[in-house]
């Protein structure tokens, strides 16, 4: 979410010993032999596209969260506790762990049991065509754009930290990933994105654990951070009351409406590069299990990402600055953090698994885009708009080829980012157009058994289109911020809450209106796929303490005891 | 099929194993300049640990022969 790109190169900050390449390489020796043992596996489009539904929760969990948590996110949100302090966890908490929770009690049983491949499958099944059509043309395209945007910055991030040519990094990743995928489907994906989960927690754990040593304890960290910031860097809510109190300059509206009620719910309920992990779940009770244990999970990743930039802001010795500033002057920069804290405590051993867990988190999320590209595009744009008639084995076929085909474009995009920089805000902006439009469709779609095809299919472009709108205005003008965000105080982080809010706003208004002035769908073409239709099916006749409803209690009670203890 | 733990396992131990045998060998020849902050505590060597046991935790609980 946080661009990281930065137009100077300064000196390396890290050198790597004989025992970090090592640990380098075995990390990608690992990763293609999991991709070659499970090529055996990948022979039918439920195997090669849904993994064959077989995954149990805890493995569809892991991976649902690590297709997330990539390295430019772990690296951005680090840099952004740096300059905003605390409210940074609001990204992690308020902003995935309601969204998660509604995903995994009200949402997943009807893709579940609908049986669709992909979440535009779903709007052909409640909307019809026009709708997925829509949805999966914009997905696809927007996809395979952020993969190719992220690869770039990632081989940018990789060059600044340890020195390697741009090239090498763009090829060896990505060339890395095509394999692997391309091999075992999604069932490849899934098997390397959980243990690039378990690589990221070893490669990141010990610099807060070791930073928090050197600070002195939490209670020393705060006073350390008051002295040299502010005292509003470590409350997550106690500044929210206006937009002029924090350093954010956003209120609490913007981040429980716009943030946690509609961007979050839109990313982590329709995106379908972190939902296709949870419709490869073995059955109803893993499928609604996996979102809440992705949840528990996200809940701690504040400790590996937002503590190392409260940290760096209290143990560096030298202020990190704006990426702007940082091409100018040579300095570092807040997204320099999470790098600058790996080299201050982690020698020989402890470097190479740092820089394993950023690489395996690029691999993770790019892994996560392609194989959703893949499915995305050989089931919702090439079977129903292109060729109707082909077997099984040719859909497999056409989705070993798109990964490759994916990958290269990714590769085009990304060397397209290096000659025109600006390129990549506009396709990051691109990409935020879709969400919360898709989630109001998606989320009347199930609630409301009146919405009807045109009503889904116009609320969703109307919706598309404000956002666009109201970016663009922007754009033009950068002082309209204050209409769209509702304040004189507002910063750009704010826009982004509200342009989100004001679509999904607009995409429910259109779809009732639109839906009231057309002809009902008939209840029995709605069985399977509406609340009030549908009978819900049963997680089964077991414990108490293997049922969703009572983890998902447990994580909500958790939520709002750390909210409470750092408010 | 070989379990998706068991591969975890694989990855933890070796990475353990590499990074405690470098910490160890920081041990017995300490450098003129570590280079890193909390040197003292010799980090390498525990977290290598760490990882070796869970390592080889996981790969005998989920090792293809009890699995079948």
């Amino acid at each position: 979410m946080t661009p990281l790109l930065a137009s100077a190169v300064p000196p390396r900050l890290v050198h790597l010993s004989p025992v970090d390449v090592v640990i380098v390489v075995f990390y990608f020796a690992l990763v293609l032999s999991i991709g070659w043992y499970l090529k055996g596996r990948a022979n039918t489009g439920e195997d090669f596209f849904m993994a064959g539904r077989e995954m149990t929760a805890w493995v569809a969990g892991l991976s649902f969260l690590s297709a997330n948590l990539g390295a430019l996110e772990l690296m951005g949100w680090a840099g952004s506790a740096y300059q905003y302090g605390i409210l940074a966890t609001h990204w992690y908490w308020i902003g995935a762990i309601p969204a998660m929770l509604f995903l995994a009690l009200v949402m997943m049983p009807f893709y579940y049991i609908s049986k669709t491949h992909s979440v535009p499958g779903y709007l052909k099944l409640r909307f019809g065509e026009p709708s997925r059509a829509l949805s999966a043309v914009s997905f696809a395209f927007m996809t395979v754009l952020m993969s190719g945007v992220n690869m770039f910055a990632m081989a940018k991030v990789m060059q600044i930290v340890l020195g390697w040519d741009i090239n090498f990094s763009i090829w060896v990743s990505s060339l890395t990933v095509a394999i692997y995928v391309t091999l075992g489907g999604l069932r490849s994906a899934i098997f390397n994105e959980v243990l690039q989960f378990f690589l990221i927690w070893a490669g990141a754990l010990l610099i807060p654990i070791l930073g928090l040593y050197e600070a002195g304890g939490w209670t020393n960290l705060k006073l350390q951070i008051a002295h040299r910031a502010s005292e509003q860097y470590v409350h997550l809510w106690a500044g929210l009351g206006s937009f002029s109190n924090n350093p954010m300059g956003i209120n609490w509206v913007g981040i429980v409406f716009g943030l946690g009620a509609v961007i979050s719910t839109g990313y982590w309920t329709t995106d379908f590069l972190v939902v296709q992990r949870l419709l490869a779940a073995k059955d109803i009770r893993s499928a609604e299990m996996a979102p809440i244990i992705g949840a528990g999970f996200k809940m701690m990743v504040p400790f590996i990402v937002i503590l190392p930039g409260l940290l760096g802001l209290a143990v560096l010795p030298e202020k990190l600055v704006p990426e702007s500033v940082a091409a100018v002057t040579g300095g570092h920069s807040y997204n320099d953090v999470l790098p600058l804290m790996l080299a201050r405590y982690c020698g020989p051993g402890l470097l190479g698994l740092g820089v394993t867990a950023l690489i395996a988190g690029f691999m993770s999320g790019m892994a996560g885009n392609v194989s959703a590209f893949t499915t995305v595009w050989t089931y919702d744009i090439y079977r129903p708009l292109i060729n109707r008639k082909g077997s099984d084995h040719h859909y497999v076929n056409m989705g070993r080829w798109t990964t490759i085909i994916g990958v290269l474009i990714s590769v085009g995009t990304a060397y397209l980012v290096m000659q025109f920089a600006s390129i990549m805000d506009y396709v990051q902006a691109l990409f935020s157009f879709f969400i919360a439009p898709l989630f109001g469709t998606v989320v009347l779609g199930m609630l409301w058994k009146r919405a009807t095809s045109a009503g889904g299919f116009w609320g969703l472009l109307c919706g598309t289109l404000s956002s666009v709108g109201m970016w663009a205005w922007v754009k033009v003008d950068p002082s309209a911020l204050r209409y769209v965000a509702l304040s004189p105080h507002a910063k750009a982080l704010a826009q982004d809450m509200y342009q989100a809010l004001w679509a999904f706003v607009v995409c429910v208004t259109v779809t009732v209106i639109v839906s009231l002035a057309t002809n009902p769908i008939p209840d029995g073409e709605l069985t399977g796929l509406v609340y009030g239709l549908t009978e819900v099916p049963s997680v089964g006749d077991v414990p108490l303490y293997q049922r969703p409803l009572f983890w998902a209690a447990v994580v909500t009670v958790i939520f709002f005891v750390l909210n409470i203890m750092f408010w | 099929m070989v379990s998706i733990w068991f591969f975890i396992g694989v990855s933890l131990a070796v990475n353990g194993a590499l990074t405690l045998a470098a910490g160890v060998y920081q041990l017995l020849y300490p450098p003129a300049n570590p280079g890193v902050v909390l040197f003292n505590l010799h980090a390498n060597v525990w977290w290598g640990a760490v990882l070796l046991v869970f390592g080889l935790i996981y790969c005998f609980k989920f090792a293809p022969r009890r699995q079948s």
